[in-house]
């Protein structure tokens, strides 16, 4: 078939078409903030100051982007493979489990740098269990894994509430969450880094597991792209016949992928439960397996686009709060608009600019050509 | 004479490189039965959905009953009275065969007046032209030359004078074909002009009173069909082109290297696809299966190749057999030396959306060579694609090149190079030369020659009859599956053709 459109320069497709998206949602969700009567122009002033502007501002940024790189990152591997793991929210959930067996229990004894590596480890392992579930289901029986993954979401947030109402609940408390962990079972701040920068960190639970998040990320492209196994992801989520006939088991890379992919969510659960609030909470999670997927959308399923993406909704949620805060016609329900706008142009929506920008690449293109052969043209005269 | 229904004048179309129309001059008259006839590729299909509106020709013009018209899409194209039967049926399989009719003409927002006015209307239809299919049929739970039925009853109930028929019979049982061409009878006695493309020489001698032949984008010839013989027929389909003259010794047949015996495999339906199928390929000689395309020599070479299960019967490479039962590990079967050039390069032989040098170890990226514990060994992988990439002068020269972007002939020989270079003692190549241009064609067959020289045992599957005959040494013709006849490589091309499209296999079955 004839290939219409030119295709896009990476920068353009990497950089300007996300910007296009982004500043498209932003504009709407300006006229959103007109609309009850608001200066759209002092919103984003305050959203940007909110989230940058101090210490703190930029420590919760962070700590809420840290939370969305891992969720971005399960979605992406999956991604890779063909697959769309939209269970990162009870993969995520779930993983609190193996965060909080390990506070509970190892963090009355251990100092937190071993508590830690062995949190890590149990949450991902519950996530990957949780997962595996779906991808035996989707390997062996064809049951869709978009289906069975978010039923599962279901499925962990009953168990949890389950858990934090009656298995983890001290006895005596009336709030479902489990105790408070002790000490060796918290996670230090990250105030000596903004400090580097000269930011003074006060109450933000930015912790060491930005840098989980930012060594996951390397990890993940070390795996997608310089081994092996990336290798095979990559054949079957391009051509799952290609696989077949290259000898790669379909039900094998099914299901370590989605492993992987369960073990990313579940490494979440570390940053708000051990890193911030030292204990774990109904409802923890809080959306942020959702946004993974908007993440690794717009972040092109790549760990740099997924930082920089997850960074960039960090903003929204931290930013957000402080318009819903100072601006009283603004509610925290208006702030979930804005990002779901966000959402919906650069991830929903994030091919909508495409068709127009190859037409303009491609007369671009032309009209380049075509001076150059003039330019030849006249030479030659 | 009167205006003809249709006359294709001049009629240009490329898509890329590929020219799959050239300068087509085509008229059918009225009332007739037209065949079009011609290899896959032909260009058949391509000038059908012009004529339907799919595609616009890039140049040349389409008369209907006489008129210069401009058809920009299948809606115009109905208006004008011609109606489309396809390949691949396009019915809602959870419809009635009502409700499939009348989809896209309900004439009104309540479908209670549309039924009852389209419910007579079928049965108008039903009757004139005999078409009976009961209107309140799942079109799920009909069998396959009803549900042909049913789309010819919808071309007919949008009012088509015209009705062109793309490979009806292909998925026909002969009892099926016969009562369709029945049916194409009696719609011409009512008045319709048919036009039925088809690559079976069996049935447009069966019902047309027309023939063009397409080969290679163009008309190489009309005829009345009685005035031509099936031989005449297949000549002019297949091409009298010179034989690319490839240089070739005397074959050595060494050791029986893969023996396949009384291979029985079905597709996904449960349709029989190779029906007890058994030969043998020895070293040092090429076996060429030739057959036109569909009769069952993708499942045969996708079965002995593990990728496809069998229902029944062995194969024995080196004389150990090989698991076919549940399709055997393609990777196993690699390291016992049998390498694969499948048919399917886009989406089997190569994962277009990487680059050259992730392409050149697919299906080989387990070899310790590549690897350095769980990582790949990039700098070993660019250093050994740009070696295979010198030796099969694959162009561009750039290892990191998106597969995607070379042409047909250079993906086709970063497959060959992969597969080759690894020394196999039996290879299996699929349609080596498929989109290929020509320039790359006399390469690759040269190499296939050079394997067949070096010892191995080459089994070669191609709808291209002349290079069946100018690389094998050995011919098989594969018809509905069965291998229905073993021929030297000097056998004459018209025989050949005979085989292939079942003629003198129906005759020894008499």
């Amino acid at each position: 078939m004839s290939q219409p459109f030119a295709k896009l320069p990476a920068w353009a497709d990497y950089g300007l078409l996300p910007l296009i998206n982004l500043i498209v949602a932003f504009l709407v969700a300006g006229l959103v903030v007109l609309l009850v009567g608001e200066s759209p122009i002092d919103a984003a002033v305050l959203m940007v100051k909110g989230a940058f502007g101090s210490g703190d501002g930029v420590g919760y940024t962070l700590y809420y982007a840290t939370n969305f790189i891992f969720t971005g990152l399960c979605v992406a591997v999956a991604f890779h493979c063909g697959l769309f793991n939209i269970g990162g929210e009870g993969q995520a959930y779930i993983g609190g489990l193996g965060v909080s067996l390990v506070g509970l229990w190892l963090g009355n004894f251990l100092p937190w740098w071993l508590t830690f590596p062995l949190a890590i480890l149990a949450s991902a392992l519950v996530g990957a269990l949780w997962a595996l579930i779906p991808a035996w289901l989707q390997a062996k029986r064809g049951s869709h894994v978009v289906i069975t993954t978010i039923m599962f979401n279901f499925i962990a947030a009953s168990i949890m509430v389950y858990v934090l109402v009656g298995v983890l609940k001290p006895a005596g408390s009336q709030a479902p969450e489990t105790r408070v962990f002790a000490e060796g079972g918290q996670l230090p701040g990250l105030g000596w880094l903004l400090e580097l920068v000269g930011l003074s960190m006060r109450s933000a639970p930015l912790n060491v597991s930005f840098l989980l998040a930012l060594v996951a990320a390397f990890l993940v492209w070390v795996l997608i792209w310089r081994t092996k196994l990336g290798y095979e992801i990559r054949t079957m989520g391009f051509s799952p016949k290609a696989a077949r006939y290259a000898g790669i088991s379909e039900l094998r890379i099914i299901i370590i992928t989605m492993m992987i992919s369960g073990a990313l969510a579940g490494m979440m659960a570390l940053n708000p439960i051990m890193g911030a609030q030292h204990r774990m909470q109904l409802d923890f999670v809080a959306g942020a397996g959702f946004v993974g997927i908007a993440v690794a959308l717009m972040g092109r399923s790549h760990p740099a686009g997924i930082v920089l993406a997850a960074i960039l909704f960090g903003m929204l949620y931290q930013g957000g709060a402080e318009i819903a805060f100072d601006m009283p016609n603004i509610s925290r329900d208006m702030i979930v608009i804005i990002q779901g706008l966000v959402i919906l142009f650069a991830g929903a929506l994030e091919h909508m600019f495409r068709p127009s920008l190859q037409r303009i690449f491609y007369r671009l293109g032309r009209a380049k050509n075509r001076t150059a052969a003039a330019v030849i043209a006249g030479g030659n005269q | 004479m009167a205006e003809p229904a249709i006359e294709l004048v001049g009629i240009d179309k490329r898509f890329g490189a590929v020219h799959a129309n050239r300068d087509i001059y085509m008229r059918v008259e009225k009332g007739t039965i037209h065949g079009i006839i011609g290899e896959n590729g032909a260009g058949k299909s391509t000038l059908m959905s012009i004529l339907y509106g799919f595609y616009q020709a890039d140049s040349g013009e389409i008369r209907i009953n006489g008129q210069a018209t401009r058809i920009a899409d299948p809606n115009a194209a109905i208006a004008l009275g011609i109606g489309m039967v396809h390949q691949h049926f396009m019915l809602v399989e959870k419809f009635t065969v009502l409700e499939n009719v009348m989809l896209g003409v309900e004439g009104a927002p309540l479908l209670k007046n549309g039924i009852s006015k389209a419910r007579a209307e079928l049965k108008r239809l039903e009757r004139e032209y005999q078409l009976d299919v009961d209107p309140d049929a799942l079109i799920e739970e009909l069998p396959v030359g009803l549900q042909q039925r049913v789309e010819i009853l919808k071309a007919l109930y949008r009012g088509a004078e015209i009705l062109v028929l793309d490979e009806p019979t292909g998925v026909l049982t002969p009892p099926e074909a016969d009562h369709l061409f029945r049916i194409l009878e009696q719609l011409k006695s009512q008045g319709k002009t048919i036009v039925l493309i088809t690559h079976k020489l069996r049935e447009i001698m069966a019902v047309t009173d027309n023939v063009s032949v397409m080969r290679q984008g163009a008309v190489v010839a009309t005829r009345k069909t009685e005035e031509t013989t099936v031989e005449e027929l297949a000549e002019l389909m297949v091409g009298r082109r010179v034989l690319l003259r490839v240089q070739k010794g005397e074959a050595k047949p060494g050791d029986i290297k893969l023996s396949v015996e009384n291979l029985t495999v079905r597709d996904s339906r449960g349709v029989v696809m190779v029906d007890d199928a058994s030969f043998t390929v020895r070293a040092g000689e090429i076996v060429g299966i030739a057959g036109v395309a569909g009769n069952g020599q993708s499942q045969l070479i996708e079965t002995i190749a593990g990728i496809r299960a069998a229902v029944s019967g062995r194969v024995l490479l080196d004389g150990q057999i090989i698991d076919i039962t549940g399709a055997a590990d393609p990777g196993e079967l690699r390291d016992r030396g049998l390498a694969h050039v499948p048919e399917d390069r886009h989406h089997m032989g190569l994962v277009l959306a990487f680059e050259e040098y992730e392409n050149s170890i697919l299906g080989y990226h387990d070899d310790p060579l590549y690897l350095n514990g769980p990582f790949l060994d990039l700098e070993a992988i660019k250093a050994d694609a740009r070696k295979k990439i010198e030796k099969y002068d694959i162009r561009p020269g750039d290892p990191r090149l998106k597969t995607a972007n070379f042409s047909g002939g250079n993906q086709q020989k970063i497959v060959l190079a992969r597969e080759m270079e690894r020394d196999p003692g039996v290879l299996i190549i699929g349609q080596p030369t498929r989109g290929v241009d020509v320039g790359a064609i006399e390469f690759i067959h040269k190499r296939i020659i050079e394997m067949r020289d070096a010892g191995k045992a080459v089994l070669l599957v191609s709808v291209e009859l002349d290079e069946i005959r100018s690389l094998s040494d050995r011919i098989l013709v594969m018809f509905a599956g069965r291998i229905v006849g073993e021929r030297d490589s000097d056998a004459d091309e018209g025989e050949l053709g005979l085989l292939m499209a079942g003629v003198e296999h129906k005759e020894a079955a008499e």
